[in-house]
């Protein structure tokens, strides 16, 4: 498994980003629309096609339409990826939104032409650098070069004779060109060999599409369209709903949660992540004894939200118990701990099910329309976990359809409702400086012994919530 | 001989041939047949809704400790604490709130892309680089070595990029580098049934918040985004509209949906009725992928990191985008909204994981 920068995929696939920025640095030079790029002056030299900081960020705002902030932050990337490369402190690829001088990468020297950078080249660099400052390199650069002269040695003879005669050519430019080319090859270099400590923007992590996976499509590839087509055929048959009508219910969806949604609109008494007040959370509790208004509101939006909340599922059985179908929330809690039990105590439970619920004469026998009673308990001869499944709906759907609605206009739902608390919002603290103390709070793996956590493990669906200190 | 075997290879590449053309015809026919029933784009039936006023989130919180780049994290259900794993093999549990680390564990392996907490607090799982999917139980005994408790659950044939429990402790769902995902028996690791369909690495998965559950998704290096029947193994629905790898993918809170985040620089929402692509949040100054995506409780928000170390936070029914966070110094990796939506913790190359609210 190799990992670290990619190999053998052109990076222009690897890191989509890098053709878009390349499109962003190309309509930024655009005579029209582009930066308006002039002489800018370093010290005595005066460098041509450059421009400042400013301008970089000045444009990134008129053509995207964004803040200050965001194009300081994108006209960063842009130069720590070696697009744009600073004039003035050239080791430091930093974009500053002042005066600045800034210039263009070369094309010859993108991250996603010159790719990988090798080897050799990086060699002949440090070559350079070491004869021209006579021996005198920076520390990471000199522990390069001496790594690399250990390790192509071989060729070290060429490397120098090389760097030679770049540092010759490069004598007969013009000092201007000369500091150019300069900046570009550092700035090269320093994103593709960036110094210790200084983020290598080029990693992208443990390979992905490795030959494996390629190599077992190509031979699969009959079998590929063959399913292809299988798909597709199925597909076409499915029913599909009608845009507007799926649409419609993400507004429905939006309406009823938004007063729920934390982010959107707040909670109370707080917040306990803006606050350090856990009130929230100890007044939502899986188990209190008296809930919350907004709580007791959501067990009315769908029967899903009132049987998987733990307090709302116990409301629930006192209500079926008032109608003596109590057993049927036993029974989907048993077919429910089928489906998600561990695969050795799987005839256990089937057995333990049957025996409860479906045998005749049953303490709690459930009411299961005969054929598919019928269906289950021929299927509970080879039991699986997956036997239950048509019992499991059918009871599911008889609490959702027939018990469901009358516990929202019972007397019991209405009290709950009557009697559930609006808290009252934190008053803002007179020393908002000062913080409050953030108490723990016991960990859900302590709240049984050891042994226990096995067992605990198995039932599904919610965890215990320790009760907050004070 | 050799002219038999000659024909023969020609008959093979003449129906490899056909295959090919049939299965291309047939795609797009069901896309027209998925185009008759569109008939509104979401932001325009969203017009009547109220836009979002001014939005104002920070850092609440910031957890240092990983010594290299954080992968992956994941909440516990009690809201506060979390595991995350990073690229040097450790693995920690934290009471965020507190900022405490209550466990800490080194893999065998690095790079642990995939972490999960259990629903019961109990235990947690890692995996990475060593292809496996490993459960540890969480103990405070004195001398605790958690590592010795490990139970070695899914072997997968290339690195583990993402796994999930189920409604229990009892079985996890894995995504993996070989192209499959897969789901296991904890207690004796034994394969229950095994997810085949994705033409290469697949990096993400999402179990669906359906009451009748048995449903995931899972997002590839395929570009696919496919919603996975978990009894049968069969693929139910699949996606094809990113032009780059799907590194996230998350329901919907409503389970009619749900969101993809790509390294082509987007994040869309495909609706599973309709069966289509119906948003896409994208914006041009964006131009990183997309490594995390996952909704404010009420679905209203979309929040997503960036490999350009930012976390741009969408108005789902609009389209549009809402505000942009700084903070993280590198990549963000990884980004979960706490069970009860009252924060999101979002997980960093800069060996950072901060919270937001």
């Amino acid at each position: 498994m190799t990992i670290g920068g990619p190999r053998g995929r052109h990076p222009r696939l690897q890191m989509p980003c890098l053709r878009k920025m390349e499109r962003m640095i190309v309509s930024m030079q655009d005579p029209d629309m582009g930066i308006k790029m002039r002489n800018q002056r370093l010290l005595i030299t005066v460098i041509p096609h450059a421009m400042t900081g400013n301008d970089i960020v000045e444009w990134l705002i008129q053509k995207y339409g964004i803040s200050e902030e965001e194009a300081l932050h994108l006209g960063n990337l842009i130069v720590k990826h070696g697009y744009i490369y600073p004039l003035r402190d050239p080791r430091s690829l930093v974009l500053r939104a002042d005066e600045s001088p800034y210039r263009f990468q070369t094309p010859y020297f993108w991250t996603s032409t010159k790719w990988p950078a090798t080897e050799l080249d990086y060699a002949i660099y440090l070559a350079k650098k070491n004869i021209r400052k006579q021996g005198d390199l920076i520390e990471h650069e000199k522990d390069n070069y001496n790594l690399l002269h250990k390790r192509i040695n071989h060729t070290w003879d060429f490397v120098v004779m090389q760097a030679r005669e770049q540092l010759r050519a490069a004598k007969q430019r013009r000092k201007g060109d000369r500091i150019v080319i300069d900046c570009q090859e550092q700035a090269f270099w320093l994103v593709n060999r960036p110094p210790p400590g200084a983020p290598n923007v080029l990693e992208q992590g443990p390979e992905r599409r490795n030959c494996h996976t390629t190599r077992v499509q190509l031979t699969k590839n009959m079998d590929y369209y063959k399913r292809e087509i299988e798909y597709c055929r199925k597909a076409m048959a499915r029913t599909r709903v009608k845009s507007s009508i799926c649409l419609e219910g993400y507004i429905k969806f939006n309406e009823q949660y938004v007063p729920h949604d934390p982010i959107m609109s707040g909670c109370l008494p707080s917040n306990p992540w803006i606050t350090d007040d856990t009130t929230y959370w100890v007044m939502n509790a899986p188990t209190v004894t008296t809930p919350t208004k907004l709580r007791v509101e959501r067990w009315g939006f769908n029967f899903s939200e009132l049987i998987m909340d733990p307090l709302g599922r116990a409301q629930l059985l006192e209500f079926l118990k008032k109608e003596f179908s109590a057993e049927n929330l036993s029974f989907w809690e048993a077919c429910e701990e089928l489906r998600y039990g561990e695969q050795s105590r799987i005839a256990e439970i089937v057995d333990s099910i049957y025996q409860q619920f479906l045998a005749p004469g049953a303490t709690r026998w459930v009411n299961i329309d005969s054929k598919t009673m019928e269906r289950t308990l021929e299927g509970i001869k080879t039991p699986h976990r997956y036997v239950m499944d048509d019992a499991q709906m059918h009871i599911y759907m008889l609490m959702k359809k027939d018990s469901y609605p009358r516990f929202l206009k019972s007397d019991l739902y209405k009290n709950l409702l009557a009697e559930a608390i609006i808290p009252p919002e934190t008053k803002k603290r007179v020393f908002p400086f000062m913080r409050k103390q953030r108490h723990s709070s016991p960990s859900p793996a302590l709240l049984l012994p050891a042994g226990d956590a096995e067992e605990r493990g198995r039932s599904p669906s919610t965890a215990p919530v320790p009760e907050e200190e004070s | 001989m050799h002219s038999r075997m000659a024909t023969e290879g020609l008959r093979e590449n003449e129906t490899l041939a056909s295959l090919k053309s049939e299965a291309e015809s047939l795609k797009g026919k069901l896309e027209e047949e998925r185009a008759k029933l569109h008939d509104v784009e979401l932001h325009q039936v969203a017009e009547r809704v109220e836009a979002l006023g001014q939005f104002v989130m920070k850092t609440r919180r910031t957890l240092k400790g990983h010594g290299n780049k954080v992968l992956c994290m994941d909440w516990c259900k009690d809201k506060r604490r979390i595991v995350s794993s990073s690229q040097d093999g450790k693995v920690i549990v934290w009471d965020s709130f507190t900022t405490n680390k209550e466990h800490a564990v080194t893999m065998p392996c690095t790079w642990v892309m995939a972490c999960a907490y259990a629903p019961s607090g109990c235990a947690i799982a890692c995996g990475g680089l060593d292809n496996k999917c490993s459960v540890y139980p969480l103990t405070f005994e004195k001398n605790e070595n958690m590592a010795a408790k490990k139970k070695s659950v899914a072997m997968h044939t290339n690195y583990l990029s993402a796994c999930s429990f189920t409604n229990s402790d009892m079985q996890i769902l894995t995504a993996s580098g070989d192209g499959t995902c897969a789901l296991w028996d904890v207690e004796s690791g034994q394969l229950l049934q095994s997810f085949h369909g994705h033409g290469a690495d697949v990096l993400c998965l999402d179990l669906a918040p359906s009451e009748t559950g048995n449903t995931f998704v899972s997002g590839g290096c395929d570009k696919k985004a496919m919603v996975w029947d978990m009894r049968s193994g069969q693929c139910i629905q699949s996606f094809e509209t990113h032009d780059s790898d799907i590194n996230s993918v998350r329901y919907y809170p409503s389970g009619d949906a749900f969101a993809s985040g790509s390294d082509d620089a987007t994040c869309r929402l495909y609706d599973l009725r309709a069966d289509r692509e119906v948003a896409i949040y994208s914006k041009e100054s964006i131009i990183f992928g997309a490594s995390s995506v996952d909704f404010s409780l009420s679905g209203r928000l979309l929040f997503a990191g960036y490999n350009d170390y930012t976390i741009n936070v969408w108005d789902v029914l609009k389209g549009s985008r809402v505000s942009i966070l700084f903070g993280h110094e590198n990549r963000v990796s990884t980004l979960r909204v706490s069970p009860d939506g009252t924060a999101f913790c979002s997980g960093s190359w800069d060996h950072t994981l901060r919270i937001w609210a």
